[in-house]
């Protein structure tokens, strides 16, 4: 399991580790029921505060994507990955309905949207 | 008992010099830095919290135990490791011998482990302790430190003069250290580097005065340089402004809350004033304590 954390990103570090972790149980690499490492052991690899690490674990939990047993430690909960899949097409049609009626307002074709969406594409920002 | 260390109002007088009325909470399970410049107090408050010196007044706990100056009680030393920035060993002991000495010391001794550290740091146990060098006699100092039942590490400018592959190794013991959720460091320093890598909380002194005891992730994440001329500076509210420099080809100020700022409209309002948009830059730990202390100075 590799976490990247960026210093230099704008992004706080506990919400680059959550978004990590989040995609991979989206992707399948994290499977239902797989063990995360501790908390003041992931903060002790990556070389970053526990209270982060702490922050970052809550957040997952909140959000439904593990769950934490204490004295065992936290596992992977995939129970709900259908509904979350669902909120993030929903999320992604309201930002689709926003630009293509954006587009529409200003004269904007189907042709040059979908070019635009091949080249965010290419440009591999998906990931 | 959520906290290792605590300390109400601790105030201790010396000629010109005081340590002002000092109360701070160390949280159990994290790493603090504790940092200022020279002669901020930092080796006062710790001889303090140690009751290694008489203090004016003050109520200090370590572990959950009283500390009082003359106190004969010793037993919640077993789980106090203290290290100062010189050796406290007698130069001409050999390292392998020194278990002989601390095993009579600590009733919670643990040879084994003390030879297992001794390994691990590489320290060569023929020799005897004047001839190692500072960061040798350093890690040494932690390995004794490390080799009773030690929950609280306190160290006093433990990795000053020390080199960075060095400091670096000696905080990855740290970290290691705090992985026992019970196990707590209380750190002071001026190399903020180290400070900025490991600690969990960041607690400032300046001339006898603690600024503030911050999470030091969130802070960094928070605080915020902007750059740019002298009125667009000065339309930044001031209630976010933490501290302020002015050149001769542009200001800067340092804001508590980035964010906060570009919420606020500020970046559009200042744009509007000046020939360029300001600038806001991330600040780096030693930026904020730089300009938090500069500022106070010109006050």
């Amino acid at each position: 399991m590799d976490i990247i954390i960026s210093n230099s990103s704008d992004r706080p570090i506990y919400e680059q580790i959550t978004s990590q972790i989040k995609s991979m149980i989206m992707a399948g690499r994290l499977k239902e029921g797989d063990p995360l490492p501790s908390m003041r052991t992931l903060a002790k690899k990556l070389r970053i505060s526990v209270i982060t690490t702490k922050r970052a674990y809550e957040d997952l939990e909140r959000e439904g994507f593990i769950t934490t047993v204490v004295g065992k430690g936290s596992f992977v909960r995939a129970a709900d990955l259908t509904l979350v899949r669902e909120e993030k097409l929903k999320q992604i049609e309201d930002l689709l309905f926003k630009a293509v009626s954006l587009a529409g307002q200003s004269g904007i074709g189907r042709g040059e949207i979908e070019e635009i969406l091949d080249i965010l594409y290419q440009e591999g920002i998906e990931s | 008992m959520k906290n290792a260390i605590t300390v109400k109002n601790l105030t201790k007088k010396y000629e010109g010099f005081q340590l002002n009325n000092i109360s701070f909470e160390i949280p159990k399970g994290s790493i603090v830095g504790f940092v200022g410049e020279n002669g901020a107090g930092k080796s006062t408050t710790i001889k303090a919290i140690l009751g290694l010196l008489p203090v004016e007044s003050g109520e200090i706990e370590l572990l959950g135990h009283k500390i009082i100056k003359g106190d004969r009680e010793t037993s919640f030393k077993e789980h106090i490791g203290v290290v100062f920035d010189e050796s406290i060993f007698p130069g001409d002991l050999r390292v392998k011998y020194i278990h002989k000495v601390m095993r009579n010391v600590y009733v919670t001794w643990k040879d084994d482990r003390f030879c297992e550290l001794i390994k691990k740091f590489q320290l060569p146990e023929e020799k005897k302790i004047k001839e190692l060098s500072k960061g040798m006699k350093m890690k040494l100092s932690i390995a004794v430190a490390l080799s009773h039942d030690s929950q609280l590490l306190i160290l006093d400018e433990a990795t000053s003069g020390l080199d960075p592959v060095i400091r670096d190794e000696i905080l990855d013991i740290f970290r290691e250290f705090i992985e026992d959720e019970n196990h707590t460091v209380f750190l002071s320093s001026h190399i903020i580097s180290d400070i900025e890598k490991a600690a969990d909380y960041v607690m400032m002194i300046h001339k006898g005065e603690l600024l503030f005891q911050e999470n030091k992730d969130e802070m960094l994440y928070r605080y915020g340089i902007v750059r740019g001329s002298k009125e667009q500076i000065n339309m930044i509210p001031k209630d976010l402004i933490a501290g302020k420099e002015e050149g001769d080809f542009g200001c800067s100020a340092l804001v508590w809350d980035k964010g906060k700022l570009m919420n606020s409209g500020y970046m559009e309002k200042a744009a509007a004033a000046g020939s360029n948009k300001p600038v806001i830059d991330k600040a780096g730990l030693e930026d904020i304590l730089l300009y938090i202390v500069k500022t106070k100075e010109r006050k």
